[in-house]
């Protein structure tokens, strides 16, 4: 118990240090920023209670906000990725995840994209549609959200293949 | 009592998801009616001192263009103040109306509808609201909010940034604003359909708001076309700042702006 807290302590201050140094600094193409931040709330562990889920979830996104300066559309994103990971857990994992019994780094390959292309549209959905906040400019906001999506998806796997070995 | 208490035992995690839900709503409506955001101005000092550290390290990328810039810009002074000699006499009373002060940028975004600027000057270096930044180029935008340390500059890539600007020519004035979808084109609205209008043509700004003085390039004319009711122009205006490479700028001053202020507020 006390590693996983030790562990995700480290994961949450690399990948909020990645964030905010490099990946905001980015600007691929001009606008383009991945946010890779997300992979603290996907790896978080499976038995983690739900209460807490959310709490923490909300914590990470309001930290980001902050530094920002966005106001509180990454919380809301990552509050509602909190409360949707049981369902994406359920949607990817199938039977498995009823037992508790799966742990991200064993499960299969298809299953771990699945679930980490889930969570991270879902994040971008909710984001962009709070940045842009305005009906007509939903295809601005499908745009952004497919386009980082893909981004931050890339760059989330790559992190997690390249720390895998280092977690477990 | 007890059902009521079993109620909310059950659904804990889905009310305490509203209720954080609701918080970050508020605050992103907050977002973006700027005038609101006063929550995170106890917090700017903390994460202005770690995106100071981040320019630090980024201004050792940019030394050798930024030198190039300062000298063209020495040079373009220089020339100016061998072919107006007699003006130097003026220039050296203390009755100038605009000051400049300089700053640096420590925190740039683009990418977003509504972007902001950090620059490390604040309260203590005598800054305040709705002062003007510009650059050797052009405008960069106007400060919303100060701490001790720093101030938040309201970009004019924000689409929430209303700046009053006119053509060079001709002396008639509009609004820029931005649509946000290019960081290098910004468009001018409210000039009238009578005004001939050629590409190329160059935008200043105004001197009407107080804020920056007069004829401050902003860019040129791209492309123009009429808008729903067929009577007023919007104009694509290219920039002749490159907004996402912003390193020293300045802050203008204008002397009477309280003079001013008060006079429209009477």
């Amino acid at each position: 118990m006390n590693n996983l807290i030790t562990t995700n302590i480290i994961r949450f201050t690399g990948l909020m240090a990645l964030q905010i140094l490099i990946f905001n600094q980015l600007n691929f193409l001009d606008f383009l920023n991945p946010f890779v931040y997300v992979l603290f709330i996907i790896l978080l562990p499976i038995s983690l209670n739900k209460t807490s889920l959310i709490f923490i979830s909300f914590l990470t996104g309001f930290f980001i906000d902050l530094f920002l300066d966005t106001g509180g559309v990454h919380a809301a994103a990552t509050v509602s990725i909190g409360y949707l990971r049981p369902i994406a857990l359920k949607f990817s994992f199938g039977a498995a995840y009823e037992y508790q019994s799966i742990k991200i780094n064993d499960s299969e390959r298809y299953q771990r994209l699945s679930y980490f292309t889930l969570m991270i549209m879902i994040h971008h959905f909710i984001l962009f549609s709070l940045i842009y906040f305005s009906l007509k400019k939903i295809n601005l906001i499908i745009f952004h959200t497919i386009l980082a999506g893909l981004f931050s998806l890339i760059i989330s796997i790559l992190l997690y293949t390249l720390f895998k070995e280092k977690n477990d | 009592m007890l059902q009521l208490f079993n109620f909310f035992l059950k659904n804990k995690s889905l009310i305490l998801f509203l209720f954080l839900l609701n918080i970050s709503i508020a605050l992103s409506i907050n977002f973006h009616d700027y005038h609101k955001t006063k929550f995170s101005r106890s917090i700017s000092n903390a994460t202005g001192s770690v995106h100071n550290v981040i320019s630090k390290i980024r201004n050792y990328f940019n030394l050798r263009l930024e030198n190039n810039i300062l000298l063209e810009e020495n040079n373009r002074l220089k020339e100016l103040e061998f072919n107006f000699e007699t003006n130097n006499t003026r220039l050296k009373s203390n009755k100038s109306k605009y000051i400049l002060q300089p700053a640096k940028i420590i925190k740039n975004s683009y990418s977003l509808p509504k972007n902001f600027l950090i620059i490390d000057k604040g309260n203590k270096d005598l800054l305040s609201e709705d002062l003007g930044i510009i650059t050797s180029n052009g405008i960069v935008g106007i400060i919303d909010r100060t701490t001790t340390k720093y101030s938040r500059v309201i970009s004019i890539l924000n689409t929430k940034s209303k700046i009053n600007a006119k053509l060079k020519k001709s002396n008639h004035f509009g609004t820029l604003e931005w649509d946000g979808k290019t960081s290098n084109i910004v468009q001018l609205h409210d000039i009238q359909d009578l005004v001939e209008l050629k590409i190329g043509d160059s935008i200043v700004t105004s001197g009407f708001s107080s804020t920056f003085p007069e004829n401050i390039p902003i860019g040129k004319i791209k492309s123009y076309s009429l808008n729903e009711t067929k009577d007023l122009y919007i104009i694509n205006v290219e920039l002749f700042n490159d907004m996402t490479n912003l390193r020293h700028v300045h802050v203008v001053r204008n002397n009477d702006y309280m003079q001013i202020e008060n006079l429209i507020n009477e």
